[in-house]
Formats: C-alpha cells, sequence, structure tokens
C-alpha cells in the first residue's frame, strides 16, 4: 500500500499502489496539492491501475483534486483498468466531469491537445 | 460450513483499516467466495471501519470491535463502536450526504455497503454507539474455478 508522486510538466501524476482507502488519502493529499503548486503544474493525473481496492475514500481524493485543479485552469484525469475500480468510479458520478483511461499514455496524449 | 463466529476487537486508528478487511476476508474466505465477492466484503469493511474512525470516535481514540459470523452460506459482520452515534440516521445515508466535507469524503460510504453486501442494518444511538449489520450471500452454485 502506497503511492508516489511523479512530475511531468505540466502534470502532476500520482500512482497510487496495493489498496487506496482513508488511511492513505491522508497520508497523501496535502504532499499531493504542494507539489502541485510548489511546481506551477496544471494538471493532475491519478494513475489507479495498479490498484487491488479502493473505497470511498479515493473518491472524495479525486473530487477535493478535481476542485483544486479546476479552480487553477487545470484537468484531472484518470487512469484505470480494473473493473473493481470502476464499478466505483462509476456509482460516484465522476465520469460526468472526470476522463478516465485505461493507460497513462493515453491519458498523458490527451492532455496535450 | 455450518457455523463460525469470530471477534475482533482494535484501536480506532487508520492504520488499522487495511488490517480490519484482512482479518474479515480471511475469516470470509471458508466460504470460497470469488474474487469479486471478496472485494465487496472488504470495500463495505472498508467503508464501515472508517466510518466509525471519522464520524464515531471523531479521529479521537475509542475502541472498534468486529464480529462475524458464518452460517450455511451466508456471512454476517458487525462493525460497533462507543462512540457519538449518527443523530439523524436518514440524512447519514442519503448518497453523497457528507457531515464532514471538509474532511473530503464523498458521502458514498453507505451507498457502498448497500451496493456491495446484500442486506445492510444500521442501529445507532447518539452518545452511546453506533453498530452496522451487513450480510452476504456467497453463492456456491456458481461455478468457481
Amino acid at each position: 500500500m502506497g503511492y508516489t508522486i511523479e512530475i511531468k510538466k505540466p502534470n502532476l501524476i500520482v500512482h497510487f499502489y496495493g489498496e487506496l482507502d482513508h488511511h492513505i488519502t491522508e497520508k497523501s493529499r496535502l504532499l499531493i496539492d504542494q507539489k502541485y503548486k510548489d511546481n506551477n503544474l496544471r494538471n493532475i493525473i491519478i494513475d489507479l491501475t495498479q490498484l487491488t481496492l479502493m473505497d470511498s475514500s479515493g473518491i472524495g481524493l479525486v473530487m477535493g483534486r478535481y476542485k483544486l485543479v479546476n479552480s487553477n485552469g487545470g484537468r484531472i484525469v484518470l487512469v484505470s483498468s480494473n473493473t473493481y475500480i470502476d464499478r466505483i468510479i462509476k456509482m460516484s458520478g465522476l465520469l460526468k466531469i472526470i476522463e478516465v483511461y485505461m493507460r497513462l499514455e493515453d491519458a498523458l496524449t490527451n492532455l496535450e491537445r | 460450513m455450518d457455523k463460525n463466529y469470530m471477534r475482533l476487537e482494535f484501536s480506532s486508528k487508520s492504520n488499522n483499516e487495511s488490517f480490519a478487511r484482512v482479518v474479515v476476508a480471511a475469516f470470509a474466505s471458508q466460504l470460497d467466495p470469488t474474487l469479486e465477492e471478496l472485494s465487496d466484503i472488504k470495500t463495505a469493511v472498508s467503508e464501515a471501519v472508517t466510518n466509525a474512525i471519522i464520524h464515531g470516535y471523531e479521529l479521537g481514540q475509542g475502541i472498534i470491535i468486529i464480529e462475524a459470523k458464518i452460517e450455511n452460506d451466508t456471512v454476517e459482520i458487525q462493525i460497533i463502536d462507543n462512540g457519538k452515534g449518527i443523530a439523524d440516521l436518514e440524512q447519514a445515508m442519503e448518497p453523497f450526504y457528507t457531515s464532514k466535507p471538509d474532511l473530503e469524503r464523498s458521502g458514498m460510504g453507505f451507498t457502498v455497503m448497500e451496493t456491495f453486501m446484500d442486506e445492510l442494518i444500521v442501529e445507532s444511538t447518539k452518545d452511546i454507539g453506533t453498530k452496522v449489520i451487513m450480510r452476504k450471500k456467497i453463492d456456491r452454485s456458481i461455478d468457481k474455478e
């Protein structure tokens, strides 16, 4: 369980591993926001492909970052290829406001447009 | 499997969320669930335990108790806290309602539990605590490889 933050200007990429729950969202969200602001980045990509489980805390984390990025004129996209994770994303209604890609490369290409 | 029972007691700390999921999943594994059923159970437990930590004990100290039972092909899980209780249960169970938007809660916890389990009962008394009872039938008529 954990996460890594990657900076690929103007994007910030967060890779989550294992299980994304309240414990991990609390550990990661402040650092994500700080890196995003300190590096004057525009977009955030949240990579969920290496997760085996995500509960509604993960949805809260995405919504929180959506607000941050949106107020800064940027975009947030998700990368997900796991049916269990996709199910909770669909339930949350996030798909109305956020795009989801199967692969990280597709997310990066789309953000260049 | 006819009948089995377990009880687990732990501090209301967020690093115990994964511990609680793993224990309940291991107990439920006796019913030979599919990966999807196991994922449903773990996610529902995660939601209930997180609620107890954030809302029941408001991130303070407390004890969370999990009791689980297996009867025939059904697993029943109870998540119990002695925290502050839920003042308005109907409102709390509305999709997307959260009393703690500042903590970036999505308000989806009970909806997730309802969706991923077959049955959900919430009993709560102000200043006494909350008990969440969830049941899921593990259908063994489906061929599992």
